[in-house]
């Protein structure tokens, strides 16, 4: 480790923390209403109580564009992106493989089946969210047993393929309940939807799930220890007292179960999980203590950015999944260079 | 001291035998080399007196079943210096090591000064406290294999197994390590290595095992049992022992 890589582990958390909340609060302003930023430090003031001079109506009506509208959809990119990457974090270091993500495992597209499933046939929002996670954990479940049929899991490829063919058999299944749909009102909605977007996190939707997501985060954060023993393989963190059962168990639940209310949330958002893991290594060393908590403030740094993109720079709002995937795809293959002398 | 007596241990491996009825038994203070031909079970036998693989019979670590422990109080008791790999992440020296002190630490806990205390003197006592922030996969397989019992060490157990300890390094570099184990031994640890090496096995132990196809050929004092006649038995090849003025002995090969 070099002294800037040591520099750099120090201030990294609150230069990056940092960063997220001057993002945050810079994203306030981005959309179509205009807010100017003496309305908003205004706004802040009367919040708190203060004196100053908005109107009521000005008051109320930004009140409701700040805390129905915008607050909202920024929370959830900040959360959905901090969950993709540190679920991404955890499964690559758990299955000690660098090519891994809640995507490439095939948990996104078992839980927008499972979600799908759910709207199509009109259940109730906690039977929704429940077959989301239970088809994602069936999705991963699936590509661990394809790999451990024809290898034991130590084969980097063969688990990559078996989350494909796992991501395949699903998508299938969500193509026959979409065409099922009602093409008027269900269809376009659910295509839309598994396009990755955030404008259908409505703020009940945002409140209810974040709180579950930032545990699972929590949860995956305190593992992370037992994550860095698990990475030099199974024996050896059992020798060093892991009880590498129990920690994969809850690992692999806890990941899926948060990645699956992401896709609830916005539908599918590729890539996130793979490379912002990634470039955290490339720029905090290998300890996954430190490398989950930055992955989860770079995957929603990177998300923020995106999603504030994605509405900036053209007149209509393009889904973010198809912006993260544009963006994801050319930063992946610059960062797999590492490949040849491991990550 | 009676610290691990396990009886009749067998084991197989998708349906191929690989240990039968293997008795065992390690005292305290016992350095105890484990010889025989690539695939007699060597491994496979550290590894269940691990507790990492289950097998028929019984294994008893200090009078107590090793099924009865759960893996952070075994973790307390033996550590585990493993062959050198490569691992896929760029953890550095100091990374690794610290792992050792994992059983040690709680589930809501890090590793605390305290921890990163005895990492550090560890890295120092192996000798290689100056690559302590260098990535793991780039350093020479000899200071792999040192940050490697370094970690055995910091876990702090009295008990070490080493799974080939000086394979891959070279001829320096394997005596050194040779003569730091049989400092270690004055320090109270016990030792059970597999090596391939007759030759280390007289300088640095005091009691050998030979494992033939998965049983026991002998098993007892290193000085009566590894004999011309034991490694014919086991390696089929003719060797002959020299004992040397200052009690050490020799194996030369009869080519």
């Amino acid at each position: 480790m070099k002294l800037w890589e040591k520099i750099l582990n120090k201030i990294g958390f609150m230069v990056l923390t940092l960063i997220l909340i001057a993002l945050i609060n810079t994203s306030l302003f981005v959309g179509n209403y205009e807010i100017s930023f003496e309305e908003y430090l205004m706004f802040l003031k009367q919040l708190l109580g203060l004196e100053s001079n908005l109107s009521v109506e000005k008051y109320e009506m930004l009140q409701s564009v700040i805390f129905e509208i915008r607050l909202p959809r920024i929370i959830a990119a900040v959360i959905i992106g901090a969950t993709l990457s540190v679920s991404g974090a955890a499964f690559q270091a758990m299955f000690v493989n660098p090519l891994v993500s809640p995507g490439i495992l095939g948990v996104l597209s078992g839980a927008s089946f499972g979600a799908a499933l759910g709207m199509v046939l009109g259940w109730s929002w906690f039977f929704i969210n429940l077959s989301t996670f239970i088809f994602g954990m069936m999705a991963v479940l699936l590509a661990l047993s394809i790999s451990f049929i024809y290898s034991s899991a130590k084969n980097m490829i063969i688990l990559v393929l078996g989350g494909i063919i796992s991501s395949s058999l699903f998508s299938a299944l969500l193509s026959i309940v979409k065409y099922t749909a009602d093409p008027y009102n269900a269809l376009p909605a659910i295509t839309y939807w598994l396009m990755g977007s955030l404008s259908f996190s409505t703020s009940s939707m945002v409140w209810n799930l974040s709180i579950p997501m930032l545990c699972g985060i929590l949860i995956l954060l305190f593992f992370s220890k037992y994550l860095n023993a698990l990475s030099l393989g199974d024996e050896e963190a059992k020798a060093l007292g892991v009880d590498t059962f129990k920690v994969k168990i809850i690992v692999i639940v806890v990941a899926t179960f948060i990645s699956a209310l992401s896709v609830i949330l916005a539908g599918i958002i590729g890539w996130i999980g793979l490379i912002i893991p990634h470039i955290a290594r490339l720029l905090f060393g290998a300890d996954n203590k430190i490398i989950l908590p930055i992955s989860a403030l770079l995957g929603a740094i990177f998300l923020l950015i995106v999603d504030n993109a994605s509405r900036i720079i053209l007149s209509f709002e393009i889904p973010i999944g198809i912006v993260t995937a544009i963006i994801g795809i050319p930063i992946f293959i610059m960062v797999l260079k590492n490949a040849k002398r491991g990550f | 001291m009676k610290l691990i007596e396990a009886k009749n241990i067998s084991f197989s491996y998708q349906d191929k035998p690989i240990l039968h009825n293997v008795d065992f038994e390690l005292y305290q203070g016992d350095v105890l080399s484990l010889v025989g031909q690539n695939g007699c079970g060597k491994t496979t036998l550290l590894k269940i007196l691990l507790g990492i693989y289950k097998s028929t019979g019984s294994v008893k670590l200090l009078s107590k079943e090793i099924t009865k422990y759960s893996r952070k109080e075994l973790a307390k008791l033996i550590s585990y210096v493993p062959q050198t790999h490569q691992i896929p992440f760029d953890y550095t020296v100091f990374d690794v090591v610290l792992m050792g002190r994992l059983a040690h630490i709680g589930l809501f806990s890090n590793y605390s000064l305290y921890d990163k205390n005895i990492a550090i003197k560890c890295l120092e006592k192996v000798g290689i406290l100056h690559l302590k922030d260098n990535i793991y996969s780039q350093i020479s397989g000899g200071e792999r294999q040192l940050a490697f019992i370094a970690r055995a060490l910091t876990q702090e157990s009295k008990i070490i197994f080493m799974d080939e300890p000086v394979t891959g390094l070279d001829y320096g570099n394997q005596l050194k390590l040779l003569k730091f184990l049989k400092e270690l031994c004055v320090e109270g640890y016990t030792f059970v290595k597999t090596t391939h090496y007759p030759d280390h096995a007289l300088y640095a132990s005091n009691k050998v095992m030979m494992l033939k196809d998965g049983k026991v050929l002998d098993v007892g004092d290193i000085n009566t049992k590894l004999t011309t006649h034991n490694i014919k038995e086991l390696y089929d090849v003719d060797v002959e022992i020299i004992s040397r003025k200052n009690g050490y002995k020799y194996c030369i090969p009869t080519l």
